[in-house]
């Protein structure tokens, strides 16, 4: 759940899509501004963070990949939990993971927060020549159902800073915050004090 | 799946997923299936619709409850002791930072027909309502044996080996009647029956200090924290802890039958017709019903209420003893509570447990003396689930079963359970010497 204070917001976003549409790719260009041709499926790193400084706002996404629970369509309800944003993951030389894409978008509705902040992202727009999903086709899916919709390509960099940055932007300013927050055990000290945390 | 895997974990429960992620952070190449289409298994939490199926056949659940998805009950209620081995392992593990955490409200004890606060503390007897007026100044120089006893230093040991010295001769040092052994017994070391008595005296101190460390960490009410939206939550982190360091997640995965070999040793298991090789499997006591056997059974009822249990200081989240003495019974009976400051259920709604181990052949009315302090109830379900141990001998076929969840409404024996299963795993025992003094809470 996204929080704000002095507008630092910190946001969860969830990663989601068919194997192989390049989201751990997405990732790693965003947060690393690496590429890499045969990016092993997801192994030993599934959590970072990223800071995009927009207009009014700092926002600090805590970014989930997937860590390939998805392969078997066991992606825990934890996944979902709390995320103020997700991107929808397809390959554009490739019908099936978008017609995937859309079960992804409806799994979203039913178990995300309505509130979530959603894209869907047409990744590998550098391969043209095998393009199998028009855009507009995209786009009409996109406007139906409440996302903002961009093609991107991880190898290339094309949008991927954008459809991060346009999430930020979109991000409600004003959150709730959850009732109760919680707190996160840490294996480091903490002034006595601070650590009796928020049980009120 | 038609894979060779070192390891195959059958089952989703609390114990299972944390092996699957110990042994995939040691490098093995694991499988982990579940015969559902969700995580947990026995240890997951329920939303109301899933609730009301389970107890109530296809019923729907009553408007006035609210919403479903703000309902999550644990099947195997417990909180976790801040100082235990359970945050031992999740900090090791560095799965803390999938789960967010809160302090439970209130620790208390049943005695003479009444709840009462639990004292941990030499300050806390002073003022407990537990002990008359001489009884708290003996408790209270016992208390303060324990608090600086310390095992490597010799001079505040008084004299005595407690490592030969039984609990009851300690007791008897101090002087102590047996109400305040009993509270001592049950509601700070937390032992399920009266044996420690006769044994060495140093396990109950050290489960004392541990109470008593454990209280002073978050200067909460208790010595317990809790998952937010419930413990289903744990399963899934330790599961996504396997899935980034390479397990395989498979669920709703029916049937789930383990192979062996002409020497009876594990070779594999088969799912919808494939089979996943494998030398070692690791599962719960329902995908090797042949190598377990039945031990006892845990009656249990849930409640979902309007108001706290009483006599808890209107604690949103409580922990109640009721110590097996005080019931006539050969083992304790606990209460349990939480409600929407854990986010397990929407504003103004409490889910209360009720557990023991059965002893009669009519485990609901053994509940009854835990039923009759949770006041009036909006829906109350019963249920009894039947506690099996392994039989097999992991050395000779490679099958490693834990043992089914207990009725205490803590994690102490489940993570025993599982540190023993991961060094007949893996033949290491697992190094949980994080700095626990050092480490502490962040608020979010």
């Amino acid at each position: 759940m996204a929080s704000s204070a002095n507008k630092n917001i910190n946001a969860k976003l969830v990663l989601l899509g068919d194997v192989g549409a390049g989201k751990s790719s997405l990732v790693l260009r965003f947060v690393k501004g690496q590429f890499v041709e045969f990016q092993e499926s997801t192994i030993g790193a599934a959590f970072f963070s990223q800071t995009v400084a927009v207009n009014d706002a700092t926002v600090k996404f805590e970014i989930w990949d997937t860590a390939g629970q998805e392969r078997y369509h066991s992606l825990a309800p934890m996944y979902y939990r709390g995320a103020a944003a997700a991107i929808i993951v397809y390959d554009i030389t490739n019908q099936a993971s978008f017609d995937r894409a859309k079960k992804w978008v409806q799994e979203l509705q039913a178990q995300g927060n309505p509130n979530m902040v959603m894209a869907l992202a047409g990744n590998k727009a550098d391969m043209l020549d095998g393009r199998a999903v028009a855009p507009e086709d995209a786009q009409t899916y996109a406007q139906e159902n409440g996302l903002f919709f961009l093609e991107t390509s991880a190898k290339t960099a094309a949008n991927v800073n954008e459809i991060f940055y346009e999430i930020a932007k979109r991000l409600p300013r004003l959150q709730q915050t959850p009732n109760p927050s919680g707190m996160v055990l840490v294996d480091r000290p903490t002034e006595r004090a601070n650590s009796a945390s928020c049980c009120s | 799946m038609d894979e060779e895997y070192d390891v195959i974990v059958l089952g989703t429960g609390l114990k299972e997923c944390i092996l699957s992620g110990l042994l995939s952070v040691d490098g093995l190449k694991v499988l982990h299936m579940d015969r559902n289409d969700y995580y947990g298994g026995e240890s997951t939490s329920l939303n109301l619709i899933q609730l009301w199926k389970r107890f109530r056949g296809s019923d729907k659940p009553p408007a006035q409850l609210g919403a479903s998805r703000d309902y999550n009950v644990d099947m195997i209620p417990k909180y976790i002791m801040a100082n235990g081995a359970l945050v031992r392992v999740l900090i090791h593990t560095d799965v803390t930072k999938y789960l967010s955490f809160k302090a439970v409200d209130g620790s208390f004890v049943y005695n003479k027909g009444k709840i009462h606060k639990v004292p941990a503390t030499d300050m806390e007897a002073l003022k407990s309502p537990l002990m008359g007026i001489f009884e708290k100044r003996r408790a209270r120089k016992f208390f303060i044996y324990v608090q600086d006893y310390k095992e490597n230093d010799p001079k505040t040991h008084e004299g005595m080996n407690l490592t030969r010295v039984t609990t009851k001769e300690l007791i008897a040092k101090y002087g102590l009647d047996d109400n305040t052994v009993d509270f001592i017994g049950h509601a700070l070391a937390l032992h399920r029956d009266d044996n420690y008595l006769n044994e060495p005296a140093l396990d109950t101190v050290k489960r004392m200090k541990l109470y008593a460390e454990s209280l002073a960490r978050f200067a909460g009410g208790s010595p317990y924290i809790y998952p937010l939206y419930g413990l289903g939550e744990l399963p899934q982190a330790f599961a996504r802890l396997s899935a980034v360091y390479g397990g395989t997640y498979m669920l709703n995965k029916p049937e789930c039958k383990v192979e062996f070999d002409e020497e009876g040793k594990v070779c594999g298991v088969t799912s919808e017709g494939e089979t996943a090789k494998s030398k070692k499997v690791v599962c719960d006591p329902s995908y090797l019903p042949n190598k377990v056997r039945k031990v006892g059974k845990v009656a249990r009822a849930i409640a979902i209420m309007s108001h706290p249990i009483p006599n808890t200081n209107d604690s949103n989240s409580a922990q109640v003893i009721l110590p097996q003495k005080q019931l006539g019974r050969k083992s304790d009976m606990y209460l349990f509570c939480c409600s929407y400051s854990h986010n397990v259920a929407p504003k103004g709604k409490y889910i209360a447990f009720v557990s023991t181990e059965a002893e009669t052949d009519n485990p609901q009315s053994e509940l009854k003396p835990g039923i009759d302090l949770l006041g009036p109830v909006d829906e109350i379900f019963f249920e009894t689930y039947d506690r099996f141990e392994p039989v097999n001998e992991p050395a000779l076929d490679n099958c490693f079963i834990s043992t089914s969840y207990d009725a205490t409404t803590h994690f102490e024996s489940t993570v025993d359970d599982v540190l023993n299963m991961y060094t007949l795993i893996t033949g290491k025992v697992l190094d949980l010497n994080v700095d626990l003094s050092a480490a502490s809470a962040a608020e979010e």
